[in-house]
């Protein structure tokens, strides 16, 4: 059922594009949510858990391929992100999750399709992206070791020119990551991993974001951290309202966080729905461990 | 003043552990450098006397603004420039060329235009003019990193050398500029040693203050991001090519008002004050002084400076072999540091 759903999404979005591929998508958006928020509803009737978000796609990736060279990392991937929602980028490696990202914030070569903004397109210019609202934290932490952790946090808002502001937001990541309040004039290189991992994220929640874009937040952490970053996401999405997408290679943890997810497979959306749905679909075993027919002996 | 002093509450600690205690000896190898050099400083100065002081401390006073403005971009911003000496050259020639009243007629060598402009009024058009070189070349240069950067700023060292050569119709190449004049302020002219000395002191101060400021403000660590994490950096939204481009020019002005000082100072200049080798040794002092740290490049220039004066007085050394014998001194110096302490004296950060 999730998967018509999917379909249905794509189908539509080609005959939109053939009318009218410059115009706005919120309108196009809105006409859609008809037959997709049925879908939705009944979806939720069969696990509580998932609350259906409606309206319009804040973010909206439309056929966008990035290729590094000869080398393609993402062909024609089309997704989208609605406001408060968490939705989850998953695929192995190599499936260009975390491209979707660098695309999305202008760090990739993006060769063709756009990126919407609310229905306005985004620059490829990292620093115009940036003023939207948009938020990236970096795969593998990227914290600046010889700034203290007070330095890092201000590093995530350049163009806030108010000081009290400053201080104002600061206090309220402290108050998120009581951690950070610690230690807050030790250098960030004198922090664990998992409270570099917090570090990283409230720099990123500095810019006071609409959309935080999430790469691989629990890359090389312990896996009672990793709960704890899982955590943390879901208090951001519930306490502050904001949108998040979050690449990630942790299945089953990630899945009972997040609205949705999208699965890629070597460049491609392969799949798009609910937590429910996917764990209903084999779609996982496919993607990571290669169709169940074409598996050699060693791989099961 | 511009290093940590945040030694001292392990002090007590040494008392009962003496693991801490070997710590804290170690770490406060920063004092040791900084007692021993001055020390070395003072005696020096009294063993040679008054006349002697004078001079080292002008010539001190000349690297340093040179080390401390060329760590701003080597130390601070990650940018490993070997291409400094360049700006220190167009700022001693730019004042030569347009405060010199030589008669080159009577040298029966080639002339150049003379302007005859106070000291004052040359030296701000030297600072502007590398500063301009700088925008042309840093916004070039700022396509490359690491060692690429290394190479091509060690294009622009020779290229600048090869342009005062060549350009012979300006700056009269291996001939030199004679006669650059002398600082004047009102009918106050800077033509003694002692008030030379102090001129040079101002400046040094000024550079040092600026420095500084720039270093503590959010400019300062935003170029500190960029040293650890350039691509991170960008990701914020910070468009790291305007910050390195201006710390880059800021630079270069302040070694392009070291360069005027300099041909004041002496008077007469030639291309080979600005060879690639000066360039280099630049560079070793910011290294021995320690990256990222003002007072270490100050320290460094201060051993610098009485490693080449003071090879004058190794008794046995013959004085056609100082010159040789000083940078074979401070090639061994900056091999053992580079084994026993990359970070330089005072500096917390590795090339």
């Amino acid at each position: 059922m999730r998967r018509r759903s999917w379909l249905s999404l794509r189908s539509s979005k080609r005959t939109w594009e053939s009318s009218d591929p410059a115009g706005p998508i919120v309108n196009d958006m809105e006409e859609q949510n008809g037959p997709s928020a049925i879908t939705r509803e009944n979806g939720s009737s069969a696990d509580a858990e998932s609350e259906p978000l409606d309206g319009p796609f804040i973010l909206e990736m439309v056929n966008v391929s990035v290729r590094y060279g000869a080398v393609s990392a993402l062909e024609d991937a089309s997704l989208g992100v609605r406001k408060g929602e968490v939705v989850a980028v998953m695929g192995p490696n190599g499936a260009g999750k975390s491209t979707v990202l660098k695309g999305l914030m202008g760090l990739a070569p993006v060769v063709s399709g756009q990126v919407y903004w609310r229905g306005e397109r985004l620059t490829s210019a990292t620093h115009e992206i940036v003023k939207h609202g948009i938020a990236f934290v970096p795969q593998g932490r990227r914290l600046f070791t010889h700034l203290t952790i007070e330095e890092n946090l201000e590093m995530g808002c350049p163009y806030l020119r108010d000081r009290a502001e400053v201080r104002r937001r600061m206090d309220s990541v402290m108050e998120l990551f009581p951690v950070l309040h610690q230690k807050r004039r030790d250098l960030a290189s004198q922090m664990s991993g998992g409270q570099q991992q917090m570090l990283a994220l409230g720099r990123g929640l500095m810019a006071d974001p609409e959309l935080l874009l999430l790469d691989e937040p629990t890359l090389g952490l312990a896996p009672n951290i990793v709960k704890e970053v899982f955590h943390t996401i879901a208090v951001i999405s519930d306490r502050l309202g904001t949108t998040i997408m979050v690449v990630e290679h942790n299945i089953k943890g990630v899945l009972d966080i997040v609205d949705r997810a999208y699965i890629l497979d070597t460049g491609r959306i392969v799949f798009e729905g609910t937590p429910t749905a996917v764990r209903e679909t084999n779609i996982l075993a496919e993607v990571f461990l290669g169709k169940v027919q074409q598996a050699g002996p060693d791989e099961q | 003043m511009f290093t940590g002093s945040r030694r001292l509450p392990g002090l007590k600690r040494s008392v009962r552990d003496p693991g801490a205690f070997i710590r804290l000896a170690r770490s406060n190898l920063e004092l040791w450098a900084n007692l021993v050099i001055i020390a070395w400083a003072v005696t020096f100065a009294i063993l040679q006397g008054t006349g002697f002081a004078i001079t080292l401390g002008t010539v001190f006073a000349i690297w340093a603004i040179l080390a401390v403005s060329l760590n701003l971009v080597v130390g601070f911003t990650g940018l490993l420039s070997v291409g400094h000496i360049g700006f220190f050259g167009i700022g001693a020639y730019t004042v030569a060329v347009l405060t010199s009243n030589a008669s080159y007629e009577q040298l029966r060598t080639e002339a150049i235009p003379t302007f005859g402009w106070p000291f004052f009024a040359a030296l701000p058009v030297g600072v502007v003019l590398a500063g301009l070189t700088a925008v042309a070349v840093g916004v070039v240069f700022n396509r490359f990193r690491d060692d690429i950067f290394v190479l091509v700023s060690f294009g622009f060292a020779i290229i600048c050398f090869n342009v005062f050569l060549n350009a012979r119709a300006v700056t009269r190449g291996a001939f030199g500029i004679h006669e650059v004049a002398k600082p004047q302020i009102g009918g106050w002219v800077f033509d003694d040693e002692l008030s030379f000395l102090a001129l040079a002191v101002v400046f040094l101060l000024v550079v040092v203050l600026l420095s500084w400021f720039i270093v503590t403000s959010s400019f300062g660590r935003v170029l500190t991001a960029i040293r650890e994490d350039e691509r991170a950096t960008e990701v914020f939204g910070y468009q790291v090519t305007h910050y390195k481009l201006t710390v880059w020019v800021l630079s270069a002005m302040m070694a392009a008002a070291a360069g005027g000082l300099f041909a004041s100072w002496t008077t007469f200049i030639d291309p080979n004050s600005f060879v690639l080798l000066e360039s280099i040794l630049l560079v070793s002092i910011v290294i021995l002084g320690g990256l990222a740290t003002i007072w270490g490049s100050l320290l460094g220039a201060m051993t610098f400076v009485l490693l080449e004066e003071g090879m004058r007085f190794v008794p046995g050394l013959p004085d056609q072999y100082v010159g040789q014998a000083r940078q074979v001194v401070l090639g061994v110096l900056l091999v053992l540091l580079m084994l026993f302490r990359p970070q330089g004296l005072l500096g917390r950060y590795r090339l």
